[in-house]
């Protein structure tokens, strides 16, 4: 018997251990056709070395037994976004999916639209045979109406199940695709179209042009219950009235393309170059470098609470007296409140610094804790232990006294910041109150290192609040 | 030596890039959204690739095309994320490919809320996916952590060819602390043997987890058994105050640390309180555990409902420590609350009756 060797295939299919050359598709199939044409145009490119090809979950999923390149196997309705992997991966290479209509149009249908919107480098191949071939020839999205399949037994209604999918034409809606296409496989002149269709989806992967998908209509005669005659003519007759062939988009052939609108130059809306570094190092370095903090068991552990309205600056007040902690070489936590919390207009952030390594970051009972609003105080003041210091905005009405052997400061920042004719800074006159009161067990010289280094991108206001700073320390007693 | 205080989801991103991760897919939750702001912004400036995917289901996927084309990848997410993405960690440990998932624990069931749980515990730690598989699960304590353990759960994934987890909480994944970053960068694994990388000499690999028939499934199985087992030669732990402790607390992630303060406190009152940290989950250092745990009595300090120390219990049981496993005392909350110092040192002195 003469051995015909066919271009792109294994010469064997060793699937479940037979030594075979048949493939595991029923006769008349259109995937036998379309595994055939893409093989061929795989090895005549000479891409076999280059392509990767990304399996579905379906009748499509033994091609790796077939098409003689490398194979990624994924689950069912992802081929697109592992594609989109692969070709995000190794984007010198030729990433081609292999989706059926039921792992493309139904569960992945979602992975397949939004890879093609975003452009992914990689040809999808599209098998649609208006139903679900593997699992039984079920109903698929595209299903045409009033035909018969296990799930709809008295044909599709679509009052009940709506109207088949247009894949091509949806996703023609998109602007990056650079190709989309639909052939079908149901007779030779149209076999013929399609391998010029999949050798177009090659080269514009060999080129790295863009995202390209070819709808391929195929017969399923064993899932239609007809033989291979009766189901080709029902591709060409009944599918191809639902479904038209032809080419809905070819960019570089100037096919379907919208004309666009001019280019709008747009102060807010810019693409900006990437600034590029080397190395991790380059991209972490800090310009003032601190060491790590060093173990000293003398000094005592010490807790904050920063409480108030957003935009009062109590989150980067708590930073400040973290970093200051930094630059003293101990350690430090900040913990601040986040999620639907700090957008109902109050926020608070916990700061813990220690001469050890720090255990709980949880800030249960403060040893200092600063007030901005009512709110806040009322929240936290029944957290507090004897010994420990409240420092509360002067505003803020002391509705209730804090428990026995607690110091309550009322500090006027707001006042202080208003008078001094920049309301912004009243964090910066609690900081004041912090230094002022030496509660913090960190030097006064750090305090304001910390403070002007919260100012890193306008240094002029950092040096502004420094004198803020040492204005509110000189006059409130 | 490079410090920075920075977030701890920051310092997830950092340790990735030092190990070498290449690309990295993501969607948006709270709390872990910092992960992917850091991973947009620096893994571009790079040269590395940043995708914002459509949905967690779209990440795992895509990190699966990624890692079967040869490079490490990650993804970062929180529960009702990290359960859409179960399916693809199973596919992942089917094809064997090395993966970094980073799950920022938040409270549910369900919708839940953004703040602290550990209630991830099982499917984090046992394989949430279906299937005969399990991942190398990390429980970072620290925002030092967050970044070294990240690095550590690529290496592992790499030697070990499966997606590694590490497994955070809300509260870990906010606070600010300060990170030393690592000397050097890793070097890029090899991974030509097996991944479709789109070149010559790959061009015969085939990634997949299928295996139709039933007797070849089974050796693959037995495969990865094995290869599970043997990994428990990585697994690692942590004791602190534990040498002559009377109380044994053990505890991991978040809750390691109001251990920590506890024993602290318990010490201070003269209770004999020590600590055990589980740092990797799975595999579980239960011969590390055993050695602390043995004559002592346990609480364990948690937030879930008892996932933790329902495992702790079988660990000890398959240690030969019966009468430990069945002196095990649980304090937990639940919800987003983190159980408090107070609390835990008043269950210490309940316990022992002090």
């Amino acid at each position: 018997m003469k051995v015909i060797e066919q271009k792109g295939m294994y010469q064997r299919f060793p699937r479940s251990g037979k030594d075979t050359r048949v493939t595991h598709y029923c006769p008349g199939c259109g995937h036998g056709i379309v595994n055939k044409l893409i093989a061929e145009c795989c090895a005549e490119m000479g891409l076999q070395d280059e392509t990767i090809f990304v399996d579905p979950v379906g009748c499509g999923v033994f091609t790796y037994y077939y098409w003689d390149a490398a194979h990624v196997s994924a689950a069912h309705g992802r081929a697109s976004a592992a594609a989109t992997g692969v070709c995000r991966a190794r984007p010198d290479a030729v990433t081609i999916a292999y989706q059926g209509d039921g792992d493309l149009g139904a569960i992945g249908f979602n992975n397949a639209f939004q890879a093609a919107s975003r452009g992914e480098g990689f040809g999808c191949i599209f098998i649609n045979n208006s139903l679900y071939g593997m699992t039984g020839g079920q109903m698929a999205p595209t299903t045409l109406e009033g035909e018969k399949t296990t799930t709809t037994p008295f044909g599709r209604d679509p009052a009940l199940t709506g109207h088949p999918l247009h894949v091509c034409e949806v996703f023609s809606q998109l602007q990056a695709p650079v190709y989309i296409a639909r052939v079908s496989v149901a007779d030779t002149k149209r076999i013929m179209q399609t391998k010029a269709a999949i050798r177009r989806v090659f080269e514009i992967q060999r080129a790295h042009k863009g995202y390209a998908l070819l709808e391929i209509l195929a017969p399923c005669p064993t899932n239609l219950r007809m033989d291979a005659q009766k189901s080709a003519a029902f591709c060409m007759n009944e599918m191809e009235r639902e479904f038209p062939l032809g080419t809905f988009r070819d960019v570089e052939k100037g096919v379907g393309v919208a004309e666009s609108a001019a280019a709008v130059e747009s102060p807010v809306l810019q693409v900006k170059p990437v600034p590029q570094v080397a190395t991790c190092a380059e991209l972490f370095a800090e310009k003032n470098a601190v060491p790590p903090a060093e173990d000293d068991a003398a000094f005592p552990e010490r807790r904050f609470k920063f409480a108030g309205y957003g935009g009062q600056g109590v989150l980067s007040l708590g930073l400040t007296v973290a970093e200051a902690a930094r630059l003293e070489r101990r350690h430090t936590l900040w913990f601040p409140s986040y999620g639907p919390e700090q957008r109902g207009g109050s926020a608070n952030c916990s700061v813990v610094v220690s001469g050890t390594p720090i255990g709980s970051p949880a800030v249960d009972h403060p040893d200092v804790l600063v007030c901005m609003n009512q709110p806040a105080y009322e929240r936290f003041v029944d957290d507090m232990l004897p010994g420990s210091l409240i420092i509360v905005d002067a505003t803020v009405p002391i509705t209730k006294q804090p428990p026995e052997g607690v110091r309550l400061v009322q500090w006027p920042a707001l006042k202080m910041a208003e008078d001094f004719g920049v309301p912004k800074a009243a964090n910066t006159m609690m900081l004041a109150a912090l230094k002022k009161f030496g509660c913090t067990g960190l030097s006064g010289e750090n305090l304001e290192a910390a403070l002007v280094a919260s100012f890193a991108k306008k240094p002029e206001l950092g040096v502004k609040n420094r004198e803020l700073l040492r204005k509110a320390e000189a006059t409130e007693s | 030596m490079t410090t920075k205080f920075v977030k701890s989801n920051e310092a997830v991103v950092m340790g990735a890039l030092y190990a070498g991760c290449d690309l990295y897919f993501g969607y948006p939750i709270t709390p872990a959204s910092e992960i992917a702001h850091g991973a947009a912004k620096w893994f571009p400036m790079l040269g590395r690739t940043f995708v914002q995917a459509e949905c967690e289901t779209a990440s795992v996927n895509m990190m699966f095309g990624a890692a079967a084309a040869g490079k490490l990848c990650m993804t970062a997410t929180s529960g009702p994320g990290f359960s859409l993405m179960q399916e693809g960690i199973s596919y992942l440990a089917g094809a064997e490919l090395p993966a970094v998932v980073v799950d920022v624990n938040r409270a549910g069931p369900g919708l839940g809320n953004v703040y602290p749980e550990q209630s991830d515990y099982t499917p984090a730690v046992k394989g949430g996916g279906h299937g005969n598989y399990q991942t190398f699960t990390y429980a970072p304590a620290s925002a030092q952590e967050m970044c070294d353990l990240t690095i550590k759960a690529f290496q592992m994934a790499t030697k070990w060819r499966t997606p590694a987890i590490v497994f955070a909480d809300g509260l870990q994944g906010q606070m600010m602390e300060t990170v030393r970053l690592p000397e050097t960068e890793l070097a890029r694994p090899d991974f030509s043997a097996w991944a479709a990388q789109g070149e010559a000499k790959t061009r015969e690999n085939l990634v997949k987890s299928i295996f139709l028939d039933a007797a070849a499934q089974e050796v693959f199985n037995e495969k990865l058994q094995a290869k599970y087992a043997e990994m428990a030669k990585d697994a690692e732990g942590e004791t602190y105050l534990a040498d002559d402790c009377e109380l044994l607390i053990v505890a991991f992630g978040i809750a390691s640390r109001v251990a920590r303060t506890t024993a602290e406190a318990c010490r201070k009152l003269g209770l004999k309180v020590g600590c055990f940290r589980p740092i990797s989950l799975n595999p579980f250092p239960r011969e590390q555990l055993a050695a602390a745990a043995k004559g002592r009595r346990i609480l364990t300090i948690e937030l879930d409902a008892g996932q933790f120390s329902d495992d702790v219990r079988l660990q000890l049981a398959k240690a030969g420590l019966g009468a430990e496993s069945a002196d095990v005392t649980m304090l937990h909350r639940m919800g987003g609350q983190v159980v408090t110092v107070d609390d835990a040192v008043a269950a210490v002195r309940r316990i022992l009756g002090k």
